[in-house]
């Protein structure tokens, strides 16, 4: 019974894992195909990895991904972390049901919609205000902003429920100003949270497509919009070498995380011992 | 549940011209439609350690939140040290308050923690030091200086919290539940700890339990509390001894009620006749209740004699002939349910003088026994 549920158990994984797996492991066995072919395998080569490093347009795209990546997730973490705030710390003030449904909604919005709302409002306001002038890098931050934000706000809040709030009561009562005790107390108490919520919103800029292609101007294409536009061309072996680069760095750095993660959680595990064995 | 404070200590609420440190003047304080503090008035003197005793619910702990600053009151007004508390905030108030969870912060270590206080004021490097050397020193946690929160036992937390709370010299502490985390051996001797530092640093305390015991073992005086009103407030004895409501004498120990009315209603003494007693209280002191209002009459159950021979004393009050129903051997003392002709149980402990085994004589399950008690030991009680 024990041994053919454990069969069952182990097929399924398999096929899940395989599901999960196949197609990125195959995308990465013909980054290094000698052919221009995606399909036939012609022997083993770097060729394409060369010719990534040398294509402009790919670079270029990457670098502006990134820079927007990076501000945008600042950017969200600063308001998100003020939303989260606000709907936790302040249970009383009107409106604030509204607030939290307003906050969250993007996350449920459908992307589309999202895009093409913005595309009007900048289109008016650059009618009536002269700015955003164009669509660009900065039309595109603040689009993924407004739904970064909204996930890097479910981040905290949910982070600053848990907090005991007598925290920062104990540090009030001990003569710091609300303010000291935001910087002293809680952002170093949440800052897993702040990191998580940073890290969510850069990866959510660095794909984002949808919304991208509404708010995108000349010149300012992200790498997503990229590869999007020469995949519609036909798939070039270049792009496989670019994505397995991606998907080995992500890789890279869950194991680390996990490791690091791990040896923590031994080394606490550790202390509470030592802790209650001197308590004895 | 001996008061470890000695006989001579002054007693300054009974001295009408000595002047509070904290007072409290009809306080009300209101969550919405909820009346958690309803028109609180109370004086704390200095170097008191004073206890805030009540259910959970009972509006104890908001009080203490409205003397450390964390609520203002709806109504009503605080001074301490001779200062109005209106809109001052908790960090401008000359209190420090222990939390019940502890609330050490997580990210800094039991140093850290304790000079958090000390680098808020600005106070130069070598007297924080000093400072906290001194404090960590007073709690015994100088060796886990550098240890942070999550390395620490309960007991060992619970005194970093302390430690923090006092490194101030704040010269009013408040303490909400502070043993509530530690287990029972741990909690008796940190109940001794408290006392001996207060008396050391000769700080104000003002500590919020539900625990009876902690109350009776720290408190120079308790105020009982029941849905946000104060009910009394005395000495642990005053309010063990003579409760003045059925909801106290309940609520502090155990007792044996019985509704009764007054029969004989003399200055120096009284006699209630109760129907489920079966007979009638006499007892040697006066009751201010109007002639024929209900009483009852208030019995702890360590202040009855039970014996198979009928007691030797005048007139037939005070006694009553039962059947012993159910008997819990705690060790020290053991319990017996005993049960009135009129079906009524009452409640007796006897201590446990001798070891079981050489009590050979011992009063057993069904036995008919007596009851009886002394003239001083009932407590009328009017409400």
């Amino acid at each position: 019974m024990i041994g053919r549920r454990s069969f069952l158990v182990t097929t399924m994984m398999a096929f899940g894992f395989a599901f999960l797996y196949i197609p990125i492991l195959s995308m990465m066995v013909f980054s290094f195909n000698e052919s221009r072919l995606v399909t036939v395998w012609a022997g083993f080569s770097t060729k394409w990895y060369v010719e990534l490093i040398h294509n402009d347009q790919i670079i270029n795209a990457a670098k502006l991904s990134l820079k927007i990546a990076a501000i945008n997730a600042t950017g969200a973490v600063i308001l998100g972390t003020l939303a989260g705030l606000a709907l936790t710390r302040f249970r009383r003030f009107k409106g604030r049901t509204l607030m939290t449904g307003m906050t969250t909604a993007p996350l449920v919005m459908p992307e589309v919609i999202t895009g093409l709302s913005l595309l009007m409002l900048f289109v008016a306001m650059e009618q009536i205000f002269g700015w955003p002038a164009g669509r660009g890098v900065t039309t595109i931050t603040i689009a993924h902003m407004t739904f970064s934000m909204a996930y890097v706000t479910v981040v905290i809040q949910s982070r600053l429920s848990t907090l005991d709030e007598s925290l920062e009561e104990a540090a009030l009562d001990l003569g710091a100003r609300p303010a000291k005790v935001f910087f002293l107390i809680t952002l170093p108490i949440i800052f897993p949270a702040i990191l998580a919520g940073w890290l969510l919103a850069f990866t959510l800029s660095w794909d984002d497509l949808v919304i991208t292609s509404f708010v995108s101007g000349p010149g300012s294409s992200t790498l997503p919009l990229v590869i999007f536009s020469k995949v519609r061309l036909g798939v070039s072996p270049d792009i496989n070498a670019l994505a397995t680069i991606m998907v080995s760095l992500v890789a890279i750095g869950i194991v680390t995380a996990g490791f690091y993660m791990q040896r923590q959680e031994k080394r606490r595990e550790r202390d509470i011992q030592a802790a209650l064995a001197i308590n004895q | 549940m001996a008061n470890v404070r000695p006989e001579h200590k002054l007693e300054p609420w009974k001295d009408p011209s000595a002047e509070p440190y904290i007072r409290i003047e009809k306080v009300t304080k209101k969550f919405g439609d909820f009346v958690a503090v309803d028109d609180v008035s109370l004086k704390i003197y200095q170097g008191e350690i004073f206890c805030l005793l009540g259910a959970s619910g009972c509006g104890k702990t908001t009080l203490l939140r409205l003397l450390a600053g964390f609520d203002e009151p709806t109504a009503g007004k605080i001074w301490i040290d001779g200062a109005d508390m209106a809109g001052i905030p908790p960090y401008r108030r000359p209190v420090n308050m222990m939390f019940q969870s502890y609330a050490l912060f997580p990210h800094m270590s039991v140093e850290q923690n304790v000079s958090f206080g000390l680098r808020q004021d600005k106070l130069p490097r070598g007297e924080i030091k000093d400072r906290v050397d001194a404090i960590l020193e007073l709690v015994k946690m100088t060796q886990f200086a550098g240890r942070k929160p999550h390395q620490l036992s309960g007991g060992q937390r619970q005194r970093v919290a302390l430690a923090r709370s006092l490194v101030k010299q704040p010269k009013l502490l408040l303490l909400d539940e502070p043993l509530g985390a530690l287990d029972k051996k741990l909690r008796e001797h940190t109940q001794f700890e408290l006392v001996n530092i207060q008396e050391k640093l000769g700080v104000t305390f003002v500590v919020v339990t539900h625990d009876q015991e902690e109350a009776m073992t720290l408190a120079s005086r308790i105020g009982v509390m029941n849905h946000g009103e104060i009910v009394q407030v005395g000495t642990p004895g005053d309010i063990y001894e003579y409760p003045i409501s059925r909801f106290v004498a309940d609520f502090v120990g155990s007792v044996n009620l019985f509704e009764g009315a007054l029969i004989e209603d003399e200055p120096d003494y009284v006699r209630v006749s109760a129907k489920e007693l079966g007979g009638h209280f006499f007892v040697n002191h006066g009751v201010s209740a109007p002639p024929d209002a209900t009483v009852w009459v208030a019995l702890r159950p360590e202040k009855i004699v039970i014996s198979r021979d009928p007691p030797v004393m005048e007139g037939e009050d005070n006694r009553v002939q039962a059947v012993v129903k159910e008997i819990a051997y705690l060790g020290d003392v053991s319990v017996y349910l005993v049960r009135l002709p009129s079906g009524r149980m009452v409640r007796v402990t006897r201590p446990n003088m001798r070891r079981q085994s050489a009590a050979v004589d011992r009063i057993t399950w069904d036995e008919e026994v007596w009851l009886s008690w002394d003239a001083s030991s009932p407590v009328v009680v009017t409400q």
